[in-house]
């Protein structure tokens, strides 16, 4: 089955807040070697102007994911979780997230590309919290066809 | 508290120092938890085998992120990256009893003094190939 060409421009309805903590920060940071005192010391954080720790740069894929894992499960889509491989990732920040931050994903599909039978789907998530854009998070995601 | 880079001190040209991560499976079995991706690719390698893969690879967002850190550590505050793209050109394979290594490095290609916008082309290389391309970071400094 291949990947639903037709979807391009769907947008899925917003997520359930996610709430950025403390401790997930805390746990992702440790995760990805980031040793900024700013990741787990309040005190440190407010010193560099934010109200409380603020996540690395690239936590934002962990809210991206979830809104992402909507189209990857929509039957209507026809992707095969089991091949499919990130291609491709890009970050656009207006500002760190912070802990307590409630935050909305919007996912677009903003591309179907299919070649040599491999399909490249490229996903679009908006992330928000009250209302204002906090980050945009885009994944181009590779449906490996079946090998014949 | 670290002071932070100011984008008058920084030429196009300039090396962040280098760092080489050891990585091996229990990093990636920390970071499928931290991260909630828990695609099994990344840590049972009769399941990675069983879907064409050599062995038990690391998830593309954990080098991202590794090679992140030394950004951020190179700015002197992990709040200033603008934007952040990569593409993801090779697998770091990780075998159970070696683990890999991965040199992340990064090069200043473009300074702003206007907008004190710097724009960081970022490295990672395992095994002499190539994990991220054209993996560049806009970070706004002091």
């Amino acid at each position: 089955m291949s990947v639903n060409e037709q979807s391009v421009g769907r947008v899925y309805p917003p997520t359930a807040p996610y709430v950025v903590s403390a401790a997930k920060i805390r746990e992702f940071a440790e995760a990805v070697g980031a040793g900024d005192p700013a990741h787990v010391d309040p005190a440190a954080a407010r010193a560099l102007g934010y109200r409380d720790v603020i996540a690395p740069p690239t936590f934002a894929v962990l809210i991206a994911q979830q809104c992402d894992a909507q189209f990857v499960a929509d039957p209507q889509m026809g992707v095969d979780f089991s091949r499919v491989v990130h291609g491709q990732q890009t970050f656009v920040h207006h500002r760190p997230l912070t802990a307590g931050d409630e935050v909305i994903g919007v996912l677009h599909v903003d591309a179907v590309k299919v070649v040599a039978g491999n399909a490249m789907v490229t996903t679009r998530t908006e992330l928000t919290v009250a209302g204002e854009p906090v980050c945009t998070s885009t994944s181009m995601l590779v449906v490996r066809g079946e090998q014949p | 508290m670290t002071a932070i880079r100011r984008a008058a001190d920084v030429a196009k040209g300039d090396l962040l120092p280098e760092r080489v991560l050891h990585v091996d499976r229990a990093m990636l079995v920390r970071y499928a938890g931290a991260s909630l991706d828990r695609n099994p690719i990344h840590w049972d390698e009769r399941f990675a085998r069983s879907v064409g893969l050599p062995d038990v690879i690391a998830h593309g967002m954990f080098t991202m992120g590794a090679a992140a850190s030394l950004l951020t550590e190179w700015v002197g505050d992990p709040g200033r990256v603008a934007r952040y793209t990569t593409k993801f050109v090779g697998p770091v394979v990780v075998p159970h009893d070696t683990g890999a290594e991965v040199v992340l490095g990064g090069k200043v290609t473009a300074v702003d003094p206007d907008t004190r916008e710097v724009t960081v082309e970022l490295s990672a290389v395992c095994d002499g190939a190539k994990v991220l391309g054209r993996a560049l970071a806009t970070v706004v400094l002091d």
